[in-house]
């Protein structure tokens, strides 16, 4: 049986696409057959991040209306062939997802696959809320900003108010926290919210620090999720958080500022 | 000087209350039958107090000597009435029986007594009474955008409240964690309810209908365990 998880937030921005494409190809990487689902109908944004946007043929919405089979819609990822895509639709909205359809769906994915990433959009609405109902699990990223964790607190109350597993009052989702563009030197100055801020507020479990990096952008417009360069901090913390998503203990890293050398600091670099 | 003739004691005096919703002979006499034999024992020469308060809108007469024969023909004792109904008053006057005020009825419901003998009783009104005092348990973290409100009792929250969020109760609400959200106590006016929370932190706090916001807060108990009463109509906060 597949383990459903979902990539959330409520606020839009802060990183869900990027962090389903890493935390995807990072389970895959680690020998699991993982599939991620764009269920951002209309915004379709996760086949630009993977780097398959040219072999788009048939969508998550195709299925759903039985116009394709589930074969036909899946993209095999070139780099990991453990690693498969289900794009949204582009010219549909949300409201041609349906509870039934997506329960198809992913009860038929959950008998090939060990992962199963739902990438939901932003919001608290329709599509938000059908891509964590079936969740087993949830990825809540959040900004080290006060918007962004107020956004993340109302997506946990719908998890635990909306979901399957709170309607049927079966075991809770297991909720993690994932901190993107944590940007030490800026906590240390006071301009954001420090790791403690948010687990203090959020008291969830942390699965990761992800660092502001500039390797983050490359990937993304390279089409290339950024966990597949082993030379990033931004890559090594998603590793790191995939780890720990399968019940390693890793230390955290990238939470400290990076002392700046003499050299560094005489060529006024960063 | 003579022996002393009497002593005035206070004294508490375990009835029914009969809440009359409509009355014809037949039917009534039918349902009381009934009623008293689930436990003939048991109501075997009680005092009874009818109440008139409940009665249908668009009843205007009714004959209160038969409803009195009917009760006395099953061994009741009716006592008193309680009426608010002013096109009733002329009719319990020629009955002899007192009429009750408000607030001696209210003394009445509220013994112990009263509620002891609830026990003993299935579905009386009594019995509801004393179910209005349940308290509810949230043990999970009240999430921005969630209300959740305890009624006819107290809330016990074994966790946070975020910023965003709403919990209400009838009676007091204690939360063992810290308060960023709002807490409303007592909100159907119960002056004695109070807010206790082990971190201070919340946007508004509300005891009956009177109110704080963080502003005030920040300046006292800010992140500290507190609690939150009414006392003459003013709101007193302080550390615990």
């Amino acid at each position: 049986m597949a383990e459903i998880i979902v990539v959330t937030s409520g606020k839009g921005g802060v990183g869900k696409t990027t962090t389903s494409a890493a935390i995807g190809s990072g389970l895959a990487l680690r020998g699991h057959k993982t599939v991620i689902i764009d269920f951002d109908v209309g915004l379709r944004n996760l086949d630009l991040i993977m780097g398959c946007e040219r072999r788009v043929v048939y969508d998550f919405v195709n299925v759903l209306n039985d116009e394709a089979n589930l074969n036909q819609a899946l993209i095999k990822d070139k780099r990991n062939n453990l690693l498969f895509i289900l794009p949204a639709s582009q010219t549909r909205d949300k409201d041609a997802l349906t509870q039934e359809g997506v329960q198809k769906i992913l009860n038929e994915l959950a008998e090939s696959f060990d992962y199963i990433i739902c990438d939901s959009p932003a919001g608290i609405e329709k599509g938000a809320q059908m891509a964590l109902y079936f969740a087993d699990q949830a990825i809540v990223v959040t900004n080290p900003e006060v918007s962004s964790v107020r956004d993340s607190d109302r997506i946990l109350g719908i998890l635990q108010s909306k979901s399957l597993r709170a309607e049927t009052g079966a075991e809770p989702v297991k909720e993690h926290l994932l901190l993107t563009r944590y940007n030490p030197s800026r906590v240390a100055d006071g301009e954001m919210l420090s790791v403690a801020d948010v687990e203090d507020i959020l008291a969830i479990p942390l699965l990761g620090v992800i660092p502001e990096s500039e390797s983050v952008l490359k990937a993304s417009n390279l089409g290339e999720p950024v966990i597949f360069d082993e030379t990033a901090d931004a890559g090594q913390a998603y590793s790191d958080a995939v780890s720990r998503l399968l019940c390693e203990e890793v230390e955290f890293r990238f939470l400290e500022a990076e002392k700046k050398g003499l050299f560094k600091r005489l060529m006024g670099a960063r | 000087m003579s022996d002393t003739c009497f002593q005035l004691k206070g004294s508490v005096v375990t009835t029914f209350i009969l809440e009359l919703y409509t009355f014809s002979l037949s039917d009534f006499t039918l349902q009381l039958e009934d009623k008293i034999n689930q436990a003939p024992m048991f109501f075997k020469q009680s005092p009874v107090v009818i109440s008139l308060d409940k009665i249908t809108e668009n009843i205007t007469e009714i004959n209160l000597d038969e409803l009195l024969t009917a009760c006395r023909r099953f061994d009741l004792q009716p006592m008193a009435f309680k009426c608010s109904h002013k096109r009733f008053l002329d009719a319990i006057k020629a009955t002899g029986l007192t009429l009750l005020s408000e607030n001696a009825l209210r003394n009445l419901t509220n013994t112990p007594v009263a509620a002891e003998a609830s026990h003993n009783i299935k579905n009386t009104d009594v019995k509801e009474n004393t179910q209005l005092h349940k308290s509810k348990l949230i043990s999970r973290p009240v999430r921005s955008g969630q209300q959740i409100y305890a009624e006819g009792g107290d809330l016990i929250i074994l966790s946070q409240v975020s910023e965003g969020a709403e919990v209400l109760a009838d009676g007091n609400i204690h939360i063992y964690g810290t308060l960023r959200g709002r807490a409303l106590a007592g909100v159907k006016g119960n002056t004695n309810a109070r807010v206790f929370c082990t971190k201070m932190e919340a946007e508004l706090i509300s005891v009956a209908g009177h109110f704080m916001l963080s502003d005030s807060l920040r300046e006292k108990v800010w992140k500290q365990p507190a609690q939150v009463y009414l006392d003459e109509q003013i709101l007193h906060v302080e550390t615990v």
